[in-house]
């Protein structure tokens, strides 16, 4: 790693103040993405910007029609989080198979959808539900979040601070792993409920997106069958020595039928 | 109060000595030593696959914070090459190709991870800070990543002086015989596949240490090996020139070889020539990234076979050619594992009549490849295996009834096979009967149709398989290119009251020495194992020994101790005989007790050796106080270990995944000294073979960037990948050490792999599959499933 | 230089690091705890797991200077101050679970986590699933699965002494 400073704020002012003065200052809640990356040298923050210390930006609670989570939720927490499982059990279930324990141990709810990794578990669920990200400066909708590979609406002193997730009527998750790094070769969440009948697809291309042809085929029918037919187009779709483009594109639909029959 | 002691001798589940330290974390490996005063090495590595260094400037570098030295091949140019412990001749009886490979890079790099230049500093932080200023020009070269790269024609030449890339191109067996069997068969089948290239990835990367002191001139080495001394004598007599007496060797807890730690590596003579030059220690430690690139890989062949049978299904000729991947440079054994470790076990337990396999060795733009666990052997296990079912489903025989058809009998043994080596004992017919029995193979149509109704696609798959170990005879390797020999070395220090200490050359990195060989000790001089005490690993303590790999550290190493101990029992029975005042000859020894036959007259070891330290009554003019002996063990021939190994797996359909649902492993490893510790180096070894057969690959681009450089894209077992592996050994005798031992540690990663495959295959039956190659990924099967709908 | 103050196996310390410093290397190279290892570079083998604050994590993939105030373990302080293994380090001996020990005291911590999070028991595919981040490249896990079933047993009180679990 090259060296950088350390700040450990206490409220997200404190953070933002020290991210917007520093360009080059990196924000980092778990770190598990973020130290693995400076260890090979791949990033070089001049700063690194510890949130974990902002109490304002924890916890879980009920609002309404939503589930609103704290970006420095960890998973684990989110796994085992009796509010989670009482309100939408499979975002308990998609926390509980991120990573390994150690990561979920350390790794936070806004580390992972900030970082928008292609691969990641959460930006699907988030996708998925339609949920709404709360930042240090607005909301942002799940559909204007995710912009690309790594890239998302967030500003560079712009921190996200908690999400907010529609309670559906019915959700489901599938996934299949990668099984070298155990991240996710294409997987999908899909829900039903206040915001309609959204599948999202992850894993297999360069960034998380929805999936509007089984949405449909979902809203007219919702069963298994509906999605299983329907084939991914792979243009665009990731390709590396773990899966070709096509193969991830089968997987989307094999993946999408058993999010459906996890939903029940 | 009369309390037995528990049984501690050949035989027994004796928990491990050694557990104690590892399971509290008090182990020494190599990274856990820490020496007065010690710097950090770092080594800059080539980006590129094959590239020509036109500029080279350390000058930032070396003016960098904490910065003590920066050195280059130019520094270095006056050091030796790494030499290649074995010499191979082409069929034309010309000595193979080797060129010279540079500790560090001179002028040209040939692999990604070539080492280029080493910054030595305060800290690992600060000497990697300054290599990153470390300036290189390289001018570009095309490159040649697979053997059919290196050897199209117009392809780039790896080494100047190889222009054709071909390190050798041997041959063992008759062709004539071949050929003339082939003309009249009833059938041939053809079988071509390619044998993954592995990466070793033991859990601890390696390091090392170099230490001098001025004062006595010595030389001390802390390095992650399977054999100090062989490294003392790589590198003190061919690379850095100090003299064995002046150079130390230390290998202390090591996690994990599987062959990877047993070659000499440029690491090892840069820490040790840096120290010397700065007169500090200097620790150099791989992280993971570059174990990737600069540890030894496995495996990576390339096969043609065809097989001839008669109407009835029996074995007439078996035609073999097969090109192996050195990588850039010759790693210490690596020109052997194609030929001598793999070509002579093509007979495997049949008794095919003629036998005729020509290998070609090639060098490409790639890390080096030389042994991994198993060593040609499972190369030459999985060839056969495959074709063997390959040719039982082209003409219509029971795979099982045409293994048994052509199993060499098991009163047939010794047995010469046609391809050089002398079977002296096992029994195929029984270990087959076992597997088949354990593993429900005559119920498995019923589980088939219980997975096919949950939508999954079950296959079994055997292997009936032979390896030679216990290497290994020096006359016979010595005959064959290897420039060592292959005995081993124990010593038996019985101290005066009584405790022993053993020195052996062999080499513990997991295989449990500490307890076994305490164990052998134990048996034949009845002390018990808490107060025998294992050294190993330190060229200061032991005897120049040749360390372990092959499945050799018990045949060779143990027979080595069996050896000293007869020569401690017949210095002991003088030393008794002289106590009682009886003839030597009327002394008899069993576990721990001097006796004169036919009488009460006792004398424990203790009071032995006691009498042999403080010799007030002792027969002087006989014997030289002390009770010490060493004894040098050279075997006579390979140990045969072999059995019966089977799988079944599941297959998903809708994603490819192949799931090992159930192995079991019967095994004749001869006689087992630690039931437990056999049972785990199987398993072990299981796990290996089946990450092998489902999961590991090796994967170069077409530019020779490592694609699989990191455990985030090699894949790993893990324990949800594995099932449980049902271990059972079914013993017949080494006939020519004197424990009777074979050996275990292989076992496992050699009778594997075909075992897996052939279920896969079995799997997707219905769909007219005939072969999948290793590794059988979800995308690959999906393919198969997929295509052929 | 940044300062932090953690405690480590029940004795407090304050140590200068750098930001960049990772807890394993104050661990390993600060306190010469050297049994927690590092085998690999991208977070996965799992041989540097130690507890913080009473739940596993990767010690390669944790800054030191996040660690203030934090109380560590490591596997040298898992035994009990008179030198009694805890039950898992008795099982993985008993079971012969471990052989070259590199990945021993990761594994170890690991399952220690695992099982105090689920005193209803685990089966032994959930075992397979919670070693999820732990690599061994010797045993093929086979006896780990079965140490930590055994020493499930003992931790939670269904058993008195491995003695009994054992063959």
């Amino acid at each position: 790693m090259y060296d950088f400073a350390y700040h450990k704020p206490s409220s997200v002012a404190d953070a933002v103040k020290l991210l917007a003065a520093d360009p080059d200052a990196k924000a980092v809640s778990g770190g598990h993405t973020l130290i693995p990356a400076l260890k090979h040298r791949l990033n070089k923050p001049s700063a690194l910007v510890d949130l974990s210390g902002i109490a304002e930006m924890k916890g879980i609670r009920r609002e309404g029609n939503a589930l609103v989570i704290g970006a420095l939720t960890k998973h684990e927490a989110v796994a085992t989080s009796p509010e989670v499982k009482a309100a939408i059990p499979m975002l308990a279930f998609v926390a509980k198979h991120i990573g390994d324990t150690q990561v979920r141990n350390r790794g936070t709810l806004g580390g992972s959808v900030a970082n928008n990794d292609p691969a990641a578990d959460y930006p699907a669920a988030v996708l998925g539900l339609g949920a709404t990200m709360h930042t240090s400066k607005r909301k942002i909708a799940a559909d204007d979040f995710f912009l690309g590979m790594f890239t998302t609406a967030l500003e560079a002193d712009e921190l996200l601070t908690a999400i907010s997730f529609p309670i559906p009527e019915k959700a489901g998750y599938a996934k299949m792993r990668n099984p070298a790094s155990r991240y996710v070769m294409a997987g999908a969440f899909v829900s039903r409920g206040p915001q309609g009948v959204r599948v999202a697809i992850n894993g297999a291309g360069p960034c998380v997106f929805r999936q509007s042809a089984m949405e449909a085929a979902l809203a007219a029918n919702w069963s298994a069958d509906a999605v299983a037919a329907i084939r991914q187009d792979a243009d665009g779709l990731n390709s590396d020595i773990h899966g070709s483009a096509e193969y991830r594109a089968h997987l989307v639909s094999v993946m999408a039928k058993r999010a459906v029959l996890a939903a029940g | 109060m009369n309390v037995m002691a528990p049984f501690e001798g050949i035989g027994a589940s004796v928990r491990r000595k050694e557990d104690l330290r590892f399971l509290s974390g008090r182990g020494q490996y190599t990274d856990d030593i820490n020496r007065p005063g010690q710097l950090h090495a770092f080594i800059l590595r080539s980006p590129h696959a094959h590239a020509r260094i036109t500029a080279l400037d350390t000058a930032a570098a070396k003016g960098m914070p904490g910065v003590r030295a920066v050195y280059t091949g130019a520094d270095m140019a006056a050091v030796g090459g790494i030499p290649c412990g074995w010499q191979i001749h082409n069929k034309d009886g010309t000595p193979m190709a080797e060129p010279k490979h540079p500790v560090l890079a001179e002028g040209k790099v040939r692999h990604v991870g070539d080492p280029v230049a080493v910054v030595v500093a305060d800290t690992r932080q600060h000497a990697r800070d300054a290599a990153e200023a470390i300036t290189v020009s390289y001018e570009v070269l095309p490159s040649a990543t697979t053997m059919a790269q290196a050897q199209a024609p117009g392809a780039p030449a790896v080494h100047e002086a190889v222009p054709s890339n071909l390190c050798y191109d041997w041959h063992i067996g008759e062709k004539a015989a071949v050929d003339a069997a082939f003309a009249g068969a009833a059938h041939r089948v053809v079988f071509e596949t390619t044998n993954n290239r592995l990466v070793p990835n033991a859990m601890e990367p390696r390091a090392a240490i170099g230490d001098y002191d001025a004062t006595t001139g010595e030389h001390t080495l802390y390095t992650t090996s399977q054999n100090p001394h062989v490294i003392r004598l790589l590198m003190g007599a061919f690379v850095l020139n100090i003299p064995e007496s002046k150079l130390r060797v230390v290998a202390p807890d090591v996690g994990g070889g599987f062959g990877s730690k047993i070659y000499h590596y440029a690491e090892e003579a840069i820490v040790t020539w840096a120290a010397h030059r700065l007169g500090r220690p200097v620790k150099w430690t791989a992280d993971r990234t570059e174990s990737f690139m600069s540890d030894a890989h496995g495996r990576d062949h390339v096969t043609r076979a065809e097989l001839a049978l008669d109407k009835d299904g029996t074995f007439l000729a078996l035609h073999v050619q097969t090109q192996a991947n050195m990588g850039a440079y010759l790693s210490t054994f690596a020109p052997c594992v194609p030929t001598y470790l793999y070509a002579t076990l093509l007979a495997g337990v049949y008794r095919t009549p003629a036998i005729y396999a020509e290998v070609k060795a090639v060098f490409t733009n790639t890390v080096p490849v030389d042994a991994y666990r198993g060593a040609g052997r499972p190369e030459a296990t999985y060839l056969l295996e495959r074709l063997v079912d390959v040719a039982a489903k082209q003409c219509g025989f029971d795979r099982v009834e045409l293994r048994r058809r052509n199993f060499i009998a098991t009163d047939a043994f010794p047995y010469q096979t046609p391809v050089a080596l002398e079977y002296d004992s096992g029994d195929y017919f029984s270990t087959l009967s076992q597997a088949l029995e354990t593993s429900g193979w005559h119920g498995f149509e019923a589980r088939r149709a219980e997975a096919k109704a949950r939508g999954r696609l079950r296959g079994i798959g055997i292997s009936t398989y032979l390896e030679a170990c216990g290497i290994a005879p020096s006359a016979v390797v010595g005959s064959l290119g290897a420039r060592a020999g292959l005995y081993e070395v124990g010593t038996i220090r019985v101290h005066p009251t009584g405790s022993v200490t053993v020195l052996t050359g062999a080499h513990s990195h997991g295989q449990g020495h500490e307890t076994t060989f305490a164990q052998l000790v134990a048996d034949k001089l009845g002390v018990p194992i808490a107060n025998v005490d294992v050294v190993h690993g330190d060229t200061a303590k032991v005897p120049f020994g040749m360390g372990t790999y092959g499945s050799r550290s018990l045949a060779v190493g143990g027979s080595a101790m069996d050896k000293a101990m007869d020569k401690i029992i017949a210095k002991g029975k003088k030393i008794a005989a002289h106590l009682m005042e009886a003839a030597v000859e009327d002394v008899e020894f069993e576990r721990g007790t001097f006796r004169v036959a036919g009488t009460d007259k006792t004398k424990a070891l203790a009071e032995i050796s006691l009498a042999a330290y403080v010799p007030h009554n002792f027969p002087h003019d006989e014997l030289e106080p002390g009770l010490e002996e060493t004894a040098f063990y050279d075997p006579k021939n390979f140990t045969y270990p072999g059995g019966c190994h089977i799988a079944e797996v599941e297959i998903e359909p809708e994603t490819g995944k192949v799931s090992l649902v159930n192995f079991t492993a019967v095994d004749d490893v001869g006689r087992v000294i630690n039931p437990m510790i056999v049972e785990g180096q199987v398993q072990g070894g299981v796990a290996q073979g089946v990450g092998q057969a489902l999961l590991e690959a090796c994967v170069y681009d077409e530019g020779g960037q490592l694609l699989s450089a990191s455990m985030m894209d090699y894949a790993m077992p893990r324990a949800d990948d594995l099932a449980p592996v049902s271990v059972a050994t079914h013993t017949t005798l080494c006939t020519h050490n004197p424990l009777g031992v074979k050996g275990c540690g292989e076992v496992g990663a050699i009778g594997s792999p075909p075992a897996v495959i052939n279920a896969v295959v079995d799997a997707l039956r219905d769909f007219g599959v005939n072969h999948v190659e290793m590794p059988a990924t979800p995308p690959k099967i999906w393919s198969i499933i997929h295509g052929t709908k | 230089m940044p300062q932090v103050s953690l405690s480590v196996n029940g004795t407090a310390h304050t140590v200068e690091v750098e930001g960049r410093t990772l807890l394993v290397e104050v661990l390993r190279e600060q306190l010469r705890l050297t049994g927690t290892h590092v085998g690999c570079d991208t977070s996965q083998c799992g041989a540097c797991v130690v507890h913080m604050d009473g739940e596993s994590v990767k010690a390669c993939t944790t800054l030191a200077v996040a660690c203030e105030g934090a109380s560590v373990t490591t596997i040298e302080g898992l035994a009990k101050p008179d030198g009694t293994l805890h039950p898992m380090q008795e099982a993985f001996r008993e079971y012969h679970a471990l052989q070259c020990g590199f990945c021993t005291p990761g594994m170890v911590m690991s399952a220690v986590d695992l099982v105090q999070k689920n005193p209803q028991g685990l089966s032994e595919a959930e075992i397979r699933e919670g070693l999820e981040g732990n690599l061994c490249r010797c045993t093929g896990y086979h006896n780990i699965v079965k140490a930590i079933a055994a020493a499930q047993d003992v931790m939670h009180g269904r058993r008195e002494s491995l003695a009994a679990a054992a063959e």
